[in-house]
């Protein structure tokens, strides 16, 4: 019999030994020299599998249902054959997303819901309590059952006042381990190699405690397989376990392989082991025989030691969970007995710690963070370095979870065998399996869908298994199970709906299936999915495809200043870690570090992803949110828009008034093309009219030529007369030609003008002396009515003359003979002088008025209808007055005379140019 | 359209290991006997168990000596 003092020395000094591999395989991790970069140490950390109810608990169910313990592995086996392609894509999602939990990767797959990844969490910590409860119960009791060893040689064994505080005492050690262990630093891949490397070695300790007290039993105690087996089947009342499937028959053996399945890779602690502390997933083949073999190992001496138990105690005097350590007891063999205890120990112990820290990063990523973070008066997202709160989180959880397994053992856990606790967390974790399984392999699973499974599968699974084993623990009143609730019969928990016949977990797992994968398949069928979560949904689906990251680049539009995403990580895994993250990143890119100033969406995926390992996917992706849309980022890419939009605009707009400049530029262009052809017309008008006004006076001459050389004999009277005639029309000829060369020459600005100041009255009478035959010859009366003193205006002398000449003999031509009357008048007005000639002839018709001025434009004499003159003085006169700045107008209704006033600016005065034509 | 890959081995295994640990299969061994000192049902079970972890290890060679999955 051991003494008390050895058993706590030998199991503290156990617990230290766990200690100090662990520490000194994360110092070798810092170092770089990984020692659980292996892939036996990968399987044999995922034989954490087996726990303080494989220990104990299978001999104990062996003793009672022969095979019943074994589906619990066979499961894991079956499971193991597919591990190539379910477990490794899992893998290979979680390393791609750097999944850091199963409920961070359930949230990861729905479109990183924060509901979901709450949601399982929650579940998960339910679940796992009562598991947790389990193992303190097995090492406490194991603990008591050593020390209690006198009591049972002599028959009746006693429950010492220590068992209770033994329990506490576990806690509180394994509780510390898993603190300083498994929260030593937050990381971004989180995974925690010296944990490994002590789960590791406590599985390899179990297996050889299992089999040495196998072997111990089995060839020590009876003379081998043969004689324990033989023995037994003498005895009628332990041989039918030869033959028995278990209590539950068929249908339960089938129930607990499926749950076996879902539990070795859906327990929160085995995907831990699994999936997030993996390595290298090439170990994923090794471990897939590996991890069977163990199984198959640690179960070999199962039946023995539970026949074995059988035939030793009777079945009142020893709990079949205790025949690990009463047979050796028995039989007094103290050392073997202390070595069953360590491998229970470390069977609990391995379990407890990963289990918590598995859940201690769920509850901090996927429940704390995601509350703190929306807790906008704390100002989480602003404040300086997150890495000690995280730190803080997750020991915090720790403490919490260690306390509810307390708590719970303390409460609950002394009426229930280990089995039917465990049994009660497996049913609950494969509700997790339709929408994991689903979730990768079906790409329509949408968010709703998985909530609605889950919680429905959780509901009933809570009303068919949770609550009944409460009301047969004493909390809840009885009839609840035997009767269902009020009375009605269909709602009874082991028979749901009058299902019957199945053994309380089948039924359970029946129903809680038909709701989880029911209400997962309608209601992911019958709701749409977001963007991101169908983008995440291809992702998971489609991992192999899309091998690389960085397909998910899309998601961050817009970018973030490297210096933002920096601060962001080292808040939450510190500066050195972050400084590293991105100095590998800026070098699997061949880019300078320094250069990153803007960050690109792929550096924004890359961060995400870095975070997502300190504080989950949802939490991630609403902090890198903050960054992208808290600060210039938005303003940017919204100005971007903007600029884009305006520039767009912008472009139109020129277009606009492109287009209009162009149909401003063609209409004058048409303008341009009517008067091109009018002057062109009007230059054929006008050389008709110059050769028709150049032919009638050489016609004439020609004709009076022509009689004077063939009429020799003409009387010397008619001869002067013809050549009179003949002389004059030469001299309208000349004119006419001197005209059309002024005005050719005034049009093409080749003219050569005198200006000068001139006084214009005295120009006037000059004009009126020169014209004075003229008036005397039509009979016409000439009147002046000219000012003293005007200041002398600025013109040609010659030309004016001219203009004014032109305008008398216009006068005196259309005044009638006899009666006509012709006055010049001048006027001093504002700026110059206005000379008005009016006559009393016939007057010009209104329509007419704007023509008199154009070349050619004769306008008929009213009387004769015959057009007098060249038709080209008018004009002239106009190019004339407008060079000198002035103008000239006709005054005139018909039948009542007419008015032609001209106006030319002083000399002081300096003229406004006035183009001319 | 190619060779036997470890996915349609994976695939047949898992088809026979389910078989194996069927219920009918299990009934039919499920006989109060002893072999070889060892009752008919265990050492079925555990037979067939390692011989479905001799098979698995067989084809996860397969795959470490360098044979990929779907990738």
């Amino acid at each position: 019999m051991p003494a008390t003092s050895l058993v706590i020395a030998v199991a503290f000094g156990y617990l230290c030994l766990l200690f100090a591999i662990a520490y000194w395989a994360d110092k070798r991790s810092d170092a770089g020299r990984s020692v659980v970069s292996s892939p036996y140490v990968y399987a044999l950390s995922i034989a954490v599998y087996c726990t303080a109810w494989t220990f104990y608990g299978s001999v104990g169910q062996a003793a009672i249902g022969g095979i019943d313990f074994l589906p619990i592995y066979i499961g894991p086996t079956l499971v193991a054959i597919l591990w190539w392609h379910l477990t490794r894509k899992i893998l290979r999602i979680s390393k791609t997303d750097r999944i850091t939990s199963i409920a961070d990767f359930v949230a990861s797959r729905y479109g990183k819901s924060q509901l979901l990844g709450g949601f399982i969490t929650i579940a998960a910590v339910i679940v796992v309590t009562p598991y947790i409860a389990l193992q303190l119960k097995g090492v406490s009791a194991s603990f008591n059952l050593l020390l209690a060893a006198p009591a049972f040689h002599d028959g009746n064994f006693v429950q010492p006042s220590a068992f209770r505080d033994t329990a506490l005492w576990v806690a509180v050690l394994m509780a510390v381990f898993s603190m300083l262990y498994g929260t030593r630093h937050i990381d971004a891949t989180e995974r925690h190699e010296g944990m490994v490397a002590a789960i590791a070695f406590e599985s390899l300790v179990k297996l050889l405690a299992f089999l040495t007290v196998g072997v111990f039993v089995t060839f020590v105690v009876f003379g081998g397989v043969g004689d324990l087996f033989a023995q037994a089947a003498e005895r009628p009342d332990i041989a039918p376990l030869f033959t028995t499937v278990g209590t539950r028959g068929y249908g339960g053996w089938v129930t607990l392989v499926l749950l076996s399945m879902a539990a070795v890779l859906f327990l929160p602690r085995q995907f831990q082991v699994i999936v997030v502390e993996n390595v290298d997933e090439r170990h994923l083949a090794k471990a897939a025989w590996l991890f069977p073999l163990y199984l198959f190992a640690i179960n070999l001496f199962v039946l023995p030691i539970a026949i074995a138990g059988r035939l030793l105690f009777t079945p009142d005097a020893v709990e079949a969970d205790a025949f690990m350590l009463a047979i050796p007891l028995a039989a007094d063999a103290g050392v073997i007995a202390v070595v069953a205890f360590i491998g229970g120990l470390s069977a609990a112990t391995g379990m407890v710690i990963v289990e918590t820290i598995a859940l201690s990063t769920m509850v901090c990523n996927e429940l704390v963070m995601p509350i703190l973070l929306r807790l906008a008066w704390l100002r989480l997202a602003e404040r300086g370095d997150l890495t000690r709160l995280l730190i803080a989180i997750r020991r915090g959880s720790i403490v919490m979870l260690m306390s509810l397994g307390y708590l719970y053992f303390y409460f609950i856990g002394g009426s229930y065998a280990l089995v039917s606790i465990g049994l009660l967390s497996f049913a609950a974790v494969a509700q997790f399996a339709p929408a994991i399984v689903g979730g990768i392999y079906w790409k329509g699973g949408t968010r709703s869908g998985a909530l609605a499974g889950l919680a429905g599968g959780f509901l009933v699974w809570l009303y068919t298994l949770l609550l009944p084993s409460l009301a047969r623990s004493g909390w809840l009143p009885i009839e609840f199970v035997d009767e269902g609730p009020w009375g009605i019969a269909l709602l009874k928990p082991y028979a749901l709906f009058g299902l019957a016949g199945l053994d309380n977990l089948s039924h359970a797992l029946f129903w809680s299936m038909v709701a989880n994968i029911g209400l997962y398949l309608g209601v992911s069928l019958v709701t749409r999915q977001s963007a991101i979560e169908r983008i995440q949904a291809t992702r998971f689906v489609e991992v192999f495809q899309h091998a690389q990251a960085g397909s998910r680049a899309q998601l961050w539009p817009g970018s973030a200043s490297y210096h933002d995403l920096y601060e962001l990580v080292a808040r939450f895994i510190g500066k050195r870690r972050a400084e590293q993250s991105f100095a590998a990143y800026a070098a699997s890119r061949n880019l300078a570090l320094g250069k990153l100033s803007h960050a690109d969406a792929d550096l924004m995926h890359y961060t995400e992803r870095l975070l997502a390992g300190a504080i989950g996917a949802a939490s991630a992706r609403v902090m890198v949110a903050s960054v992208v849309k808290g600060k210039n980022v938005g303003i940017d890419e919204v100005l971007q828009i903007l600029d884009e939009a305006s520039q767009v605009i912008e472009y139109s707009r020129q277009l606009e008034q492109k287009s209009r400049e162009l149909e401003a530029a063609s209409s004058e262009l048409r303008a341009a093309n009517i008067r091109l052809r009018e002057i062109d017309r009007l230059k054929d008008e006008f050389i008709t009219t110059v050769t028709h006004e150049l032919r009638t006076p050489l016609t004439s001459i020609r004709s009076f030529s022509e009689i004077l050389f063939d009429n020799p004999g003409l009387s010397v009277e008619r001869r002067r007369e013809f050549l009179d005639i003949i002389i004059k029309e030469s001299e309208r000829l000349t004119r006419l030609i001197n005209q059309v060369l002024d005005l050719a020459r005034i049009e093409a600005g080749r003219f050569d003008w005198q200006m000068e100041a001139v006084d214009l009255p005295a120009l006037a009478r000059e004009a009126v002396l020169a014209t004075s035959q003229l008036f005397k010859d039509r009979e016409v009366a000439l009147e002046l009515d000219l000012p003293r003193e005007l200041p002398p205006v600025h013109a040609d002398r010659d030309q004016l003359m001219q203009v004014v000449i032109n305008l008398l003999s216009n006068a005196s031509k259309f005044s009638p003979r006899g009666t006509g009357r012709v006055t010049v008048r001048m006027i001093a007005v504002p700026g110059g002088v206005e000379t008005r000639v009016s006559d009393n002839g016939p007057g010009i018709a209104r329509e007419n008025q704007a023509f008199v001025f154009e070349k050619f434009r004769q306008v008929s004499d009213a009387v004769s209808g015959k057009p007098q003159g060249s038709g080209l003085g008018l004009a002239i006169c106009r190019r004339i007055v407008e060079h000198f700045g002035g103008r000239i107008w006709v005054e005139s209704e018909l039948g009542k005379g007419a008015v032609f006033a001209f106006f030319v600016p002083f000399a002081e005065a300096p003229a406004p140019a006035v183009a001319t034509v | 359209m190619h060779e036997l890959g470890s996915g349609d081995r994976f695939v047949a295994l898992l088809f026979f290991a389910v078989l194996a640990v069927s219920p009918p299969l299990l009934s039919i061994f499920s006989a109060p006997e002893l072999v070889l000192g060892i009752p008919v049902l265990y050492l079925y079970l555990f037979g067939a168990w390692a011989a479905l972890i001799a098979l698995l290890a067989r084809i996860s060679r397969r795959i470490e000596r360098g044979e990929r999955g779907p990738d």
